[in-house]
């Protein structure tokens, strides 16, 4: 069934400058609307190249609902394919990543593709001569995604051809990711350790709001980082004792509203954002004196130290990629329906750094981002109890007033106070813009 | 003179731990593990690696500990209503009963069922235990790993131990 008609003037009247209507989480058909225009418009996060190291290694992706195949070309590029065989539809490849050789083969009729997507060989070709297949879409082969961008090995996608290039629509937020890899005394990054999979019966914006809410977790954690600083304090511990990775994690979520406004909170057009502008909940973490020599030999002790001394806590690429450099994890947003989302979290080797980086990253990875953890159950239930509190009569607003000023718009990028709502309003403003982008009287 | 263990008791065992965690005796369940004993949920079949590889939960006593507190917690939202969980086991099968190299071990495929409210979960799976005898001659776990038949796959959040 097809979306309801686009109408730009009925979603502006959706996004007031300190609120939002409830519509955005709960109303299939804005969702519907998401998919073919928001999530078109905006670039999207689709891999991490060294996820396809060798040639014909594949991995599949939804991404707004379109079936996509990022594949190691022969050239040693990455490709971005529609999966979608040109012939009758079938996805050729099925598996969540694989290599496949020196071609695309689909599974029912055999046509193979090149692995940039050209149609390379249709069995008996000779019943199509005199046909109009070679020169309609069937004899293009595998589309290929418009707009691919590998940005230090992050493999970005724009679905349509409306909205900035990548630098233009990313510009600042891009430093996260920079810090992330700089960290590496290698300079590049592997994704390693598999990937924690967590479905979330809830809108994806409930998921992306939360990252940069830093007034929730001394509330929403106090059962679980409170019960864990209220534990290690009762422990009959020896002056001295070394704290446990795990304790060390999981305390600073239960910070005060103190420490949490001093860490600032920094916004940037197009929805992009990040908290812990000024230090952060990963701050005090015990320092690993092997890989900071081993930074320093690589890049200086200046240099490393400026990469050490960001120490960010959420980076929002809105919409889909938030990222933590100091931790060294990413978490991926896929939105599944206007009330599922796919939470996957991947952690990352810092190549050239020992061992013990990536012990602590998949240790926080499990701590927080598995659908076992603890921290995840709390803030799970706050996004569920708003999925369904939405439904409520008499109030159809989000409110999002905290630390609202007349003229915080001009200029966009800005940083505030850790505690401000100013991120939450600095996304909703984007998504109206490229929500409307593609429609006829939409966004300029 | 080490502690005879016989086949039968490591197999009770396994029904009785799984016995306190259906009846929410979460305090007596983990009194079970050794002091150094693990619980270990990997994140992909046949996982040989806890500390470099993701895993779903991978937890020594004070973790155990933490999340049986936050159960009671009144602050944990997420269980409120609480979570009541049900394993049904295939008969626990004895792969190691060895007092003389103190090595004790079964393997048990089971079903797994949590329930919150009107929302329910199953998960399917099988549960590697490995024992030791303690000084004072209680058979405790060291390990128990259970390795869900699809670690892989999206999951929602499990509040509970399957």
């Amino acid at each position: 069934m097809p979306p309801t008609p686009a109408a730009p003037a009925a979603l502006a009247a959706l996004i007031r400058p300190d609120a939002v209507h409830r519509d955005l989480y709960t109303s299939p058909d804005l969702f519907a609307l998401e998919r073919r225009h928001f999530f078109a418009n905006t670039w999207q996060y689709v891999v991490h190249a060294s996820q396809l190291p060798a040639v014909g290694d594949y991995v599949t992706v939804d991404i707004a609902g379109r079936p996509l195949v990022a594949v190691r070309d022969a050239d040693g590029a990455v490709r971005v394919l529609m999966n979608r065989c040109a012939h009758k539809g079938a996805r050729v490849v099925s598996a969540p990543s694989g290599n496949t050789g020196a071609f695309f083969r689909c599974p029912y009729h055999a046509w193979a593709y090149d692995l940039d997507g050209a149609l390379r060989a249709v069995p008996r070709r000779d019943g199509y001569a005199g046909t109009r297949m070679p020169t309609c879409e069937a004899g293009r082969g595998l589309v290929p995604v418009p707009h691919v961008r590998v940005y230090r090995e992050f493999v970005f996608v724009k679905l349509s051809d409306h909205g900035p290039d990548f630098e233009a629509y990313f510009g600042e937020a891009l430093t996260s990711i920079d810090n992330l890899v700089d960290r590496a005394p290698a300079g590049r990054l592997e994704i390693t350790g598999g990937a924690l999979r967590f479905m979330h019966d809830c809108n994806w914006k409930l998921f992306v709001e939360n990252l940069n809410d830093t007034i929730h977790p001394m509330v929403v954690h106090e059962s679980s980082a409170g019960t864990a600083k209220r534990l290690w304090s009762e422990r009959p511990a020896a002056p001295g004792t070394p704290v446990p990775m795990a304790v060390e994690q999981f305390v600073p979520f239960v910070s005060g509203y103190e420490f949490f406004e001093a860490t600032g909170l920094r916004v940037l057009p197009n929805g992009h954002s990040w908290s812990g502008a000024k230090g952060s909940i990963h701050s005090a973490y015990t320092a690993i004196p092997e890989y900071e020599a081993a930074l320093v030999a690589a890049v200086g002790a200046e240099r490393a130290h400026a990469i050490l001394g960001t120490v960010r806590h959420n980076t929002v690429c809105y919409p889909s990629l938030t990222l933590k450099g100091a931790i060294q994890t990413i978490r991926v947003v896929r939105p599944i329906a206007v009330d599922r989302t796919l939470i996957e979290s991947w952690t990352l080797r810092l190549v050239g750094a020992p061992d013990a980086l990536l012990e602590r990253s998949v240790t926080y990875n499990r701590l927080i981002n598995a659908p076992f953890s603890v921290v995840g159950h709390d803030d799970l239930h706050v996004y569920r109890a708003i999925q369904q509190g939405l439904h409520a009569d008499g109030n159809d607003w989000v409110s999002l007033h905290r630390d609202w000023t007349a003229d915080e718009t001009d200029p966009v990028d800005r940083t505030v106070g850790g505690l401000s709502e100013l991120s939450m309003r600095n996304q909703y403003r984007a998504w109206l813009h490229f929500m409307t982008l593609s429609m006829a009287g939409g966004a300029p | 003179m080490p502690h005879v263990i016989a086949p039968a008791q490591l197999v009770d065992f396994v029904v009785h731990e799984a016995h306190l965690l259906d009846t929410a005796q979460y305090a007596a369940w983990n009194a079970l593990f050794a002091d150094d004993g693990l619980y270990w949920i990997p994140a992909t079949p046949g996982q040989t690696d806890p500390a470099l590889h993701n895993s779903h939960l991978l937890e020594d006593a004070f973790l155990r500990r933490l999340r049986v507190d936050r159960l009671a917690s009144p602050r944990a939202f997420s269980q409120q209503p609480p979570s009541r969980c049900l394993h049904v086991l295939q008969t626990p099968v004895v792969v190691a009963c060895d007092a003389a190299g103190g090595h004790y071990a079964t393997r048990t495929p089971f079903h797994y069922s949590e329930a919150r409210g009107d929302a329910m979960l199953t998960l399917v799976g099988t549960a590697r235990h490995t024992f030791r005898v303690d000084p004072d001659g209680a058979l405790r776990i060291v390990l128990k790993r259970v390795d869900l038949l699809a670690p892989d796959a999206a999951l929602p959040a499990v509040e509970l131990f399957p």
